[in-house]
């Protein structure tokens, strides 16, 4: 069911059949049928955990949304609250007990915390009067989820905001147990490198609980050498820019969300010659995108204009295949291509090849070295991709922009120009303060005056900044990491660039350059960044040092902590695949993003309360 | 071998021996005589308090308590109530029952820990016997008390107390009775007169043991064995009735003496746990004056004079004899050992124990015995059988023979596994360790196996033998976090509470020892620093606990609530930050909250997302108090939003000025201003734009779109002639494209400029224009972006594109 989280370099599974063992511990618990009041937020990470059937099998026979009001009746033993530590969510938890008490008087009440229990919480429920009546109070431990066979994501989404905005750090908490979880399963991880105020953060506290833990001395040999936690402040640029891998544009166009897509109908509409199309499906589909998916696994991380060529290849390949049949002659060769089918057929299904595919051939048909071509949402699309790079390779980036200027005038999607400006902001190390003002000004005056706290916030997270510093040191920066690849080459890529097109992500690069040749050698532009850089060693029991055959690979875990999108993701793939690389490196973060969601998670909206 | 089996006597098939333990190390000036001695099972240590119930308030009885070999521990006059009963609990304590139902709780060094009452009415009543009792929920209490009924309690930790029914005819105490636990309950089995009865909760029921005869007389005595399983019951006629407890089946009955007008003093069952079926039945032990008796099934018996009152104490198997000079164990001889030191036996083991002596007399008949071993592919089983006999002799130097015959038959094998011999070796030299007479712990192997050496190390812990019990933990290599850290807590516990040292001191002395060492917990040493009344020493405690989330708790019970929050906020754990801010609020006035708050930048900022979500006001009061101008504006935007009436939605953004205001910033105070002036003046957006600076080119974009969206294109030709356009003409072109008036979008194609001469005409759909303007421009990838554009119908147009691209190249 979940094979493929296994097949990678360090299988997850195991991570995912520990949590699995724990939530049927729990559901065995409470004896008897029951059903579950979810906390919506939840239902997403739990679906990357077990299915429904899971649930099933231990007599689970309704689920409820958690609202306000009385519960909706269910003929059940038990009812089973699962949500986050919340005081909102326990108000309402106390609003169905109350209202149930009246009606059943015979159902148990239970509550599992996800990730972890609160005293605050409970201390909510007491005073509300209904503590006494959960006859189980539990936690269930949910930090770091298996997403796919070299990722891991909390899928906690408010971590970039929590942190930076309100300096809440319970997701940095919630992440360093996740951490102490994931090396208890795969041993304690020797090395530790860190840059930005939230990875200091985290490392403190998993030394700090490594000493709590001191008596239970960890007898797992270490599947991971290094861990490297980044901020996501560290790299702010990367998550501004679009995406041009096939999975990053699929983020960016219908979003990614617990790793799945949702897609309008008409994409499924069947276009056989001769039939009427009677049986359009008016609800959007969801997808599961991850490697399972052997074709997908095959061209999610490629470059966009890259896609096309290697889909054409692939279907060449698969219809001589299926033409074979007739060649087959003896009993092996048709055991042999019957086997093959399911694969075959897989690719032939519509949905992920054909995903995106018309996007793609109309985006890759008006080739970028074309910037002439007609009116059309790809044009768009170019025009903010050259204003882009325009910024990323340090052209004019401390004047007001044409193209930003027309986009307000024209009321373009308020988060596509913050995109923009912040992108701005971050490639020129601030902006004047005239040009900040007027960029405000306009977004005030075109979007509504409420959007002042979004800015506010935006200023905050040091997204949208004036230049303080008469020094704009991103160039440095840009030139030292060889952050923008002149000739990245997009069909068959010799640098992580490719991933943005020439763009190469900063995160990624100081990933790059840590594993060889170390961080000694960018000391100057890691003081440029924001937050301490710094290594740290922890012990191993002796006995558990690894004796690393000849040519193996090391392992390293790349921490993001407020984010990471699916390019530097690939980014990352790329350079476990390359083979003088030496490192293969797992991918954990508090949440997959993009510049939208990323954004909008900054974003405060005031309700108007005036029609 | 005549020496091992001399003190063998033959019972049926079985033997029993009587070993010595100890001479006791006490000094009783009157023996054993008029005392109440409780002693506990396991080795456990002796109680012993005279005269009980002398009510003399001048002389006060002397409470004493011994190790098993008789090494005073503790001992101090007793100077509250008459004591009727003593015993031990599973973990060592002393509990003294008293007549008037209160029950005293002395550690191992007789110190006062606490005490609980069996009920009130017992004071009037008073305890006439108590029992004590171990269960499966742990140590018990049962007394009978003067209105002759019993009370239970099954768990002194968690104490139930159950009274149970009352028993017809029942007057005074009965003649006997004992506590039984089957099936998870427990239940009083007792004698009145010709009656037995068994009392539980609920109901009291007359019983009769099947092959009792009623001539047989009435029960004097009864006993319970060890694993509860079987019972003994002692007529006034002289019968012996044995059987399993529940009463169903009867073993035997037997007339064991003549002399049985006296009752005995004591009876106990005792049962050896041999792996022959058929001696799994019990043998009975009764002890008159100077008489002890065992009785088997049959009428066997063997008779042991006795010249000192004696105490008998029932072991796991057999049965410990405590006189005032010495210490003695009376067990049947473990099958295995008969097997090995009887008398001619040919059994593998004791062949191998011959070879091996006769190898060490260097003589070659060793090699006899090896073969006939060997013939018989006996060897194995021959080393097994010396290790497991070894295990169960008590003298060092008949171990050693065992051990080392067993070893020699090793030797001779190929594929044996080491490890019982290995685990044995160990655990008797541990054995012997603790069997010494200044530790006391006379355990048999049997019965350390079966109280594992867990608990072995809380005894020992208990009496306070830390090094010897940190020395058993690394011996056995038992993980710290069982073992060693198990020893320095108790022994930190216990540290904290000498009075003679200085808080500093002890700090030292503790953190020295204890370190790092795992799953010690410095908060559970604090606090028990803290409960003997040292809180200095608590706090200096705690701050070598490394689990902040343990620091947290004690803090804030010892009223450092200070201290309680930096500690939290170190543990990064936010819902423990949460938990000591909301102590703090309910415990300070608002003044002094605010203030402890503002120290701990990371509270503060969690309390204010706590006030965001459930007290705005609050939160408005945090931010004034910070003089947090900016966050100030901030929220009375937000709260602008929420209010409905427009005077007061006003006063907000009003606020909310002045505050950027305060905060120096300037925009946002400018653009709250504008949008305080828009939302009161209900201007025209146009107006507006005007009086607030709109840049022309977003003037001109706004126009262009909302008049042709209007398509009031004459308007829109006026507007685009009123002066040069800011915004250029192809955003014209594209407008009118959008609006898909093509011919009012080729109107304004000319006017584009030259570099967008292309991208017009393409935009019209004017393929020979826009060829045109790319071959006039020689532009190559304007030519191609033509080209991308043509279908195969354009013939004449691509022809002019490529001849023109070839004419480029060439040039």
């Amino acid at each position: 069911m979940a094979a493929h989280l296994s097949y990678g370099r360090v299988n997850l599974n195991i991570l995912r059949e520990a949590a699995r063992k724990e939530l049927r511990e729990f559901l065995d618990k409470c004896a008897g049928s029951k059903a579950i009041v979810w906390d919506e937020y939840l239902t997403g990470p739990f679906g990357l955990i077990a299915q429904y059937s899971l649930l099933k099998e231990h007599e689970v026979e309704k689920m409820f949304t958690l609202k306000s009001g009385r519960l909706p009746s269910a003929d059940v033993k038990n009812i089973i609250f699962f949500v986050r530590p919340r005081l909102e969510l326990m108000d309402i938890i106390a609003e169905n007990v109350f209202s149930e008490d009246k009606h059943h008087s015979s159902r148990d009440f239970h509550i599992l915390f996800v990730p972890r229990r609160s005293m605050l919480c409970e201390q909510r429920l007491k005073e509300q009067g209904v503590l006494g009546s959960f006859i189980n109070i539990d936690e269930y431990i949910l930090d770091l989820i298996p997403y796919d066979g070299d990722l891991l994501s909390m899928e906690y989404e408010s971590a970039f905001r929590e942190c930076y905005l309100e300096n809440d750090q319970t997701s940095l908490y919630h992440t360093a147990k996740g951490l102490m979880t994931l090396q208890a399963l795969y041993g304690t991880i020797p090395q530790i490198y860190g840059k930005g105020d939230c990875a200091r953060h985290v490392a403190n506290m998993m030394l700090r609980m490594k000493r709590e833990f001191a008596g239970t001395q960890n007898q797992i040999l270490p599947v991971f050498d290094t861990l490297l936690l980044l901020d996501r402040n560290v790299d702010l640029l990367t998550p501004l820019a679009t995406q041009l891998t096939y999975e990053g544009l699929i983020d960016e166009i219908y979003g990614i969300n617990n790793g799945y897509v949702k897609l309008p109908p008409e994409k499924f509409a069947q276009k056989k010659q001769g039939e009427a199309s009677k049986d359009l499906p008016t609800e959007p589909k969801k997808l599961q995108l991850n490697s399972a998916e052997e074709l997908y696994a095959e061209i999610r991380d490629k470059n966009f204009n890259a896609v096309g060529a290697a889909l054409s290849k692939k279907a060449k390949i698969i219809s001589a295949a299926f033409e074979e049949r007739h060649n087959a002659k003896t009993v092996g060769e048709i055991k042999q291509f019957v086997s093959q089918l399911p694969h075959m057929q897989a690719a032939r299904t519509p949905c992920f090849p054909t995903l995106l595919k018309n996007e793609i051939q109309s985006l890759s048909n008006n080739s970028r070295q074309y910037p002439v071509s007609p009116v059309s949402a790809s044009e768009a699309f170019f025009d903010n991709l050259t204003v882009e790079q325009e910024f990323m390779t340090g052209v004019d980036t401390d004047k007001v922009n044409t193209y930003i200027e027309d986009c307000i005038a024209q009321k373009d999607p308020l988060i596509k120009i913050l995109r923009l400006v912040c992108m701005q902001s971050v490639c020129n190390n601030g902006l004047k303060q005239k040009v900040l003002d007027y960029y405000k000004r306009e977004i005030l005056q075109t979007y509504g005056y409420e959007h002042i706290l979004t800015l506010n916030n935006l200023e905050k997270g040091g997204l949208l900044k004036p230049q303080t510093s008469s020094r704009n040191n991103y160039p440095t920066i840009r030139k030292t990491l060889k952050l923008w690849m002149e000739d990245a080459n997009e069909q068959n890529p010799n640098d992580i660039s490719y991933v943005y097109s020439g763009y190469a992500p900063l995160s990624i690069r100081l990933t790059q350059v840590l594993a060889r040749p170390g961080w000694r050698s960018i000391e100057e532009v890691l003081k440029m960044l924001p937050g301490p850089h710094f290594e740290e060693r922890q012990q191993l029991p002796s006995g558990l040092h690894k004796k690393r055959q000849q040519g193996e690979n090391r392992t390293t875990l790349v921490f993001f902590l407020g984010g990471v999108t699916y390019a530097e993701i690939a980014a990352l793939r790329f350079l476990s695949q390359m083979e003088d690389s030496g490192m293969e490196y797992i991918i954990a973060t508090t949440k997959l993003v993009n510049g939208t969601t990323w954004i909008k998670s900054l974003m405060d909206r005031p309700e108007s309360q005036t029609p | 071998m005549a020496f091992i089996t001399a003190n063998w006597n033959p019972l049926g098939e079985a033997f029993y021996r009587k070993t010595e333990l100890y001479e006791m190390c006490w000094n009783l000036r009157d023996g054993l005589r008029d005392s109440l001695v409780a002693a506990a099972p396991y080795g456990g240590p002796i109680a012993l308090l005279r005269e009980p119930l002398r009510r003399s308030p001048s002389s006060r009885p002397q409470l004493e308590i011994y190790s098993a070999s008789g090494v005073g521990i503790a001992s101090f006059p007793w100077k509250s109530g008459p004591v009727v009963q003593l015993g031990w609990t599973v973990s060592d304590e002393l509990l003294c029952i008293q007549e008037d139902g209160s029950v005293l709780i002395y550690d191992l060094f007789g110190s006062f820990k606490r005490h609980f009452s069996m009920g009130q009415e017992v004071v009037q009543t008073q305890v006439l016997e108590a029992k004590v009792f171990h269960s499966p929920y742990g140590t018990g209490v049962a007394i009978v008390t003067g209105s002759s009924r019993f009370t239970l309690a099954t768990n002194i930790d968690d104490l139930k107390l159950r009274r149970l029914p009352e028993v017809p005819g029942l007057q005074g105490k009965p003649s006997c009775w004992v506590v039984l636990t089957q099936d998870r309950q427990t239940k009083v089995l007792l004698s009145n007169g010709l009656d037995l009865y068994i009392v539980d909760n609920t109901s009291c029921t007359a019983v009769v043991p099947p092959g009792l005869s009623p001539q047989a007389g009435s029960v004097v005595h009864m006993s319970v064995s060890f694993s509860y399983k079987y019972l003994a019951l002692f007529t006034d006629s002289g019968h012996l009735w044995t059987g399993t407890s529940n009463l169903f089946t009867c073993l035997s009955v037997c007339l064991p003496v003549c002399l049985c007008i006296y009752q005995p003093l004591y009876l106990s069952l005792c049962l050896t746990r041999c792996r022959r079926p058929k001696s799994q039945q019990p043998s009975v032990v009764l002890m008159w004056d100077r008489l002890l008796l065992v009785a088997g099934v049959c009428n066997d018996t063997i008779q042991f004079p006795l010249e000192d009152p004696c105490v008998l104490i029932g072991e796991l198997d057999g049965v410990r004899i405590i006189s005032s000079t010495n210490q003695e164990l009376l067990q049947e001889v473990p099958l295995v050992c008969q097997d090995i030191f009887k008398i001619a036996s040919m059994a593998p083991g004791a062949l191998l124990l011959e070879a091996h002596r006769e190898y060490e007399k260097l003589s070659q008949k060793a090699d006899e015995y090896l073969r006939e071993i060997k013939e018989q592919s006996m060897l194995g089983e021959a080393v097994k059988q010396c290790v497991e006999a070894a295990g169960h002799e008590y003298d060092t130097n008949t171990q050693k023979s065992l051990m080392r015959a067993a070893s020699f038959g090793k030797c001779f094998l190929t594929d044996f596994s080491p490890d019982q011999f290995v685990s044995t070796c160990r655990e008797l030299r541990v054995l012997n360790s603790v069997r010494e007479s200044s530790v006391g712990l006379p355990l048999t192997h049997a019965q350390f196996k079966q109280m594992t050496v867990q608990v072995l190390i809380d005894r020992l812990v208990y009496r306070q033998f830390y090094p010897l019990a940190i020395e058993i933990c690394r011996y056995l290599k038992i993980p710290d976090y069982q073992g060693v850290s198990r020893v320095l807590k108790h022994w930190a516990s216990c540290k904290v509470q000498q009075k003679d040292l200085s808080d500093e001191a002890i700090a030292r002395a503790v953190c020295v020892k204890v370190g790092d060492s795992p799953g010690v917990s410095y908060s559970d040493i604090a606090a028990r620093a803290y409960e003997c009344g040292r809180t200095e020493l608590a706090i200096k405690l705690l701050d070598f606990e490394a689990r902040s989330g343990e620091q947290v708790p004690l803090l804030l019970k010892m009223k450092r609530s200070q201290l309680a929050l930096s500690k939290a906020v170190e543990s990064g754990d936010t819902d423990l930050v949460y938990t000591v801010v909301s102590y703090l609020k309910n415990e300070m006035n608002r003044g002094d909250f605010f203030m402890t708050l503002r120290n701990q930048p990371v509270a503060l900022s969690l309390y204010r997302q706590f006030c965001k979500l459930q007290e705005q006001e609050t939160l408005k009061d945090l931010y004034n108090q910070d003089d947090d101008h900016q966050e100030l504006a901030n929220y009375y935007v937000t709260a602008s939003y929420k209010e409905k009436r427009l005077e007061s939605r006003l006063s907000l953004l009003q606020s909310a000025v002045d505050e950027y205001n305060k905060a120096k910033n300037e925009f946002a105070a400018k653009a709250t201003m504008e949008a305080l002036l828009a939302l009161g003046l209900h201007k025209q957006a146009e107006q507006l734009y005007r009086d607030f600076r709109v840049p022309d080119k977003r003037y001109w974009w706004l126009k262009l779109k909302s008049l042709a969206e209007k398509e009031e294109w004459e308007e829109l030709e006026k507007f685009s002639k009123s002066k040069k356009s800011p915004i250029g003409y192809l955003a014209f072109v594209e407008v009118c494209m959008k609006c898909n008036n093509k011919y009012e979008a080729k109107k304004y194609v000319s006017k584009v400029t030259p570099e967008q001469k292309v991208k017009a005409h393409l935009a019209v759909s004017d393929l020979e224009g826009a060829a045109d303007a790319a071959i006039e421009r020689r532009n190559e990838a304007e030519m191609g972006a033509v080209l991308s554009r043509c279908s195969a119908s354009d013939r004449l147009v691509i022809d002019r594109l490529n001849r023109a691209r070839a004419g480029a190249a060439k040039k």
